[in-house]
């Protein structure tokens, strides 16, 4: 873990709202699911009740942090707090899930986005790739809460990487699980256990696709023939996700479109991948050099 | 000479006092503040040449009109935090105004003196009393009415909402003010560099609002964490007023506006002021391109423009490019800021209109194919409409551009309140005399009506919005003398 100091401060039992512009926001409770993937409950009261299915919030773990864009995975408008699911990447989704109950971080802000549409389609398949789980858990349920006969897919690397399997259970009327490795339950990609599914002649009305870019532009390839409705989550580079900064503009149907304000679900079949992916590579090394902190630059005099 | 007994033969003899500032070749690679601000001897001298018109139109040119003639006489009479409080009487933020208002179409457009000589510096002599005050008086909080037991809810934390609330709670009413962002003043913090307004200066401004009593909110994003009915309806607000900036980039819709290296301007400062981004990887974990070594350019001609060239040369960029279509005389940019480029070399390539981006294999920018331009009639703006010379097309090579042609509207308010009437172009309809929406109790002004605009001329709406927020809610004429 890293060395890392999570900012500490009493949060008094009730809290106007308004006292101060400086808030903090509490985790209620953190918890592996898998290795380097943590589910985590943090206050958020006014998030809370609003937020819905497909939704993100953007969070900073610290005041010199990033602002980082993480899916809403669940919510619990009565303790007012939001779930998230987060898998240890960059710099701060590392400090992030270093972090126990009882600490703090700096900002959450939301809900942000543009809800999942959601409507009674028929039979809808829901597929997650490693934590992408998480983010199509919460539309799941309310494409179960719609009526329609619910399928998932969801795929890992091996056993231990599989999350939320439970849940998914409770929600689906149908439950697949695959692993590349085949140490359970399909051996093989969610693209295969898809193609398998159209195969066996199954009418399958929307298909929500939600994991690494690689996986969803293979979804879309698999769906394009037969027609069927097939919706993406993005996950593009954002910094404020409010729709001011433009660094979250992807190409839809040849249209400049804003990830973070009339996304970040799009029509997988319209979804340029490729531009997705090169974006997303612009600050590779930058990133490699604030994980590992090796960098001496300070050649900006900022001596103030 | 000494105030009282100077004649206006004598006040005209003395030259504009020019602002001090870091030499060009050393501020180009620092983010320090650029003006060093007059020194006393410096102030007071300007301060003389005001003849103190008996009827000052410099007032009219203000749009928040400053009491200018009675604040440079307490100037030139030695009493600065005098000055100081003339000037707060009409202006919440008289050290960011001193520095960010476009001066010269202002003010000092309107000054007498500057109709044979250089106007009267009143932007530099505002900048140094309310330096002056924040570095040696003692915090003098205006009075405060009585409570009348009616809360305003404030969207937006940059000039328009801060001038606005600061009206509003020397009246007594309650006010929050929400801000979408983790920080404070809006585009005083995320677009403006700290080299021309440095962030220190924003803080503590509003921290003297919070000392009167303004609650301010950060991480709400009205529309999504709430919305302006819940407000009225669920938290007890009495008027609204909606000061949320015109924030959504335009792009140019030229070929390879998405290839990796071109970004909107508002990234590119946001990265660098709001998440200070010059300071990484050591005291900030955003990053922003590697400008070291590189070409930029930067496609525009304002004032965002000139932040966005300015920046990206103290980032390291080996050359750093200005693309406007037009010619200097049409640039939005103050005059200070396009000289203040020059000085530290930043290259204008005037009237050349970027047609395409073209990247590598990987999708990165290689550069800009450009055509150049001349002037013809006029356009609609009363600016002459330049038109491309056939046959003239060239390509730059570039690392990063920086698009920076202008802001809509963000579309959040209109999508969850449907019923604040926009225009076509998605800027808030208002009544201009009290800035009343077609919403009831609901008030707006700043860039989100008038698109993108000033700083000043924001703070100007909110003050307008204030007094017909207080009128309303108190059911009286407005008094505009106790304002």
């Amino acid at each position: 873990m890293l060395a890392f100091a999570p900012r500490q401060k009493k949060v008094p039992d009730s809290i106007n709202p308004y006292e101060t512009d400086e808030p903090m926001y509490r985790i209620v409770s953190s918890i592996f699911l898998a290795e380097n993937i943590k589910k985590l409950e943090i206050e958020a009261p006014r998030i809370a009740k609003k937020r819905k299915a497909g939704q993100f919030i953007m969070l900073r773990v610290t005041s010199h942090g990033e602002r980082v864009p993480l899916t809403i995975a669940g919510s619990d408008p009565e303790k007012g707090t939001i779930t998230l699911i987060v898998q240890g990447m960059g710099k701060s989704t590392r400090e992030l899930n270093a972090l126990e109950a009882g600490n703090s971080i700096a900002d959450v802000v939301g809900p942000l986005g543009t809800p999942s549409h959601i409507e009674n389609f028929g039979t809808a398949v829901s597929i997650g790739g490693g934590v992408g789980t998480a983010i199509a858990y919460p539309t799941a349920v309310a494409l179960k809460e719609a009526g329609n006969h619910v399928i998932t897919i969801n795929g890992a690397r091996s056993k231990e990487l599989v999350i939320l399997e439970k849940e998914m259970n409770e929600v689906s009327d149908e439950a697949y699980i695959t692993t590349d490795d085949g140490s359970y339950g399909f051996h093989g990609f969610v693209t295969q256990k898809l193609q398998e599914l159209i195969d066996s002649g199954r009418k399958i009305d929307y298909v929500l696709a939600i994991g690494p870019i690689p996986m969803m532009k293979a979804i879309a390839e698999v769906t394009r023939p037969y027609g069927i409705k097939t919706v993406v989550s993005l996950n593009p580079i954002m910094v404020d996700g409010t729709g001011m900064c433009g660094g979250c503009r992807v190409t839809v149907k040849d249209e400049i479109k804003f990830a973070c304000v009339d996304g970040p679900e799009f029509d997988a079949h319209e979804v340029d991948f490729t531009n997705l992916a090169d974006r997303n590579r612009i600050y590779l090394s930058e990133e490699k050099e604030s994980a590992e902190g090796t960098s001496h630059r300070c050649h900006l005099h900022m001596d103030k | 000479m000494d105030a009282q007994h100077i004649t206006n033969k004598e006040r005209l003899a003395i030259p504009r006092q020019p602002m001090p500032a870091q030499d060009p070749e050393v501020r180009n690679k620092n983010f320090r503040e650029v003006n060093l601000g007059y020194t006393p001897e410096l102030a007071r001298q300007e301060a003389l040449r005001c003849i103190q018109c008996k009827d000052p139109i410099c007032i009219q040119g203000c749009p928040v009109n400053i009491k200018i003639d009675e604040f440079i006489k307490l100037v030139a009479e030695g009493d600065f935090l005098g000055a100081a409080r003339k000037v707060k009487e009409d202006n919440v933020l008289p050290a960011v105004c001193g520095r960010v208002c476009p001066q010269e179409d202002q003010c000092e457009k309107a000054c007498v003196i500057g109709k044979k000589h250089a106007p009267v510096a009143i932007g530099n002599l505002e900048r140094f009393v309310a330096d002056w005050e924040r570095e040696h008086g003692e915090p003098d909080l205006p009075a405060i009415k009585a409570a009348t037991g009616k809360k305003v809810a404030v969207i937006g934390s940059g000039p328009a909402g801060l001038s606005c609330a600061n009206d509003l709670i020397r009246q007594g009413h309650r006010v929050v003010v929400f801000e979408a962002l983790h920080e404070l003043g809006g585009v005083l913090m995320y677009g403006v560099p700290e080299f021309r307004l440095p962030k220190e200066i924003v803080k503590t401004e509003i921290e003297g609002l919070k000392k009167m009593g303004v609650e301010f909110q950060t991480d709400v994003v009205v529309g999504r964490s709430v919305t302006i009915d819940e407000l009225i309806e669920e938290e007890g607000f009495d008027a609204v007023f909606i000061g949320v900036g015109a924030g959504l980039p335009w792009f140019m819709g030229i070929p390879g506006e998405n290839l990796v290296g071109v970004l909107a301007a508002n990234e590119f400062l946001t990265r660098v002021n709001l998440m200070k981004a010059y300071d990484f990887p050591a005291g900030s974990d955003t990053p922003v391109f590697d400008c070291r070594g590189k070409n930029v350019a930067v496609f525009g001609g304002g004032n965002t423009a000139m932040d966005a060239v300015r920046t990206a040369k103290r980032l390291g960029a080996e050359h750093a490019y200005i693309v406007y279509r037009r010619s200097e005389a049409e640039m939005p940019a103050r005059v200070e800021e396009i000289h203040h480029a020059k000085e530290e070399g930043i290259e204008f390539l005037l009237l050349m209109n970027p047609l395409e981006f073209l990247g590598n294999d990987r999708h990165w920018l290689t550069g800009v194919k450009c055509i150049k331009m001349e002037l013809g009639e006029p356009d609609e703006s009363g600016r002459r409409r330049p038109v491309p010379v056939e046959g003239s097309e060239f390509i730059l090579p570039l690392d990063m551009a920086v698009i920076s042609i202008g802001n809509g509207s963000n579309p959040l308010i209109k999508q969850t309140t449907p019923d604040i009437e926009v225009s076509k172009r998605d800027t808030i309809i208002v009544d201009i005399n009290t800035m009343a929406t077609s919403k009831e109790n609901v008030y707006a002004g700043g860039d989100i009506v008038t698109g993108g605009a000033t700083v000043i001329l924001a703070m100007g709406a909110g003050r307008t919005a204030a007094k017909a927020i207080h009128d309303k809610l108190m059911g009286t004429a407005v008094n505009h003398n106790e304002w």
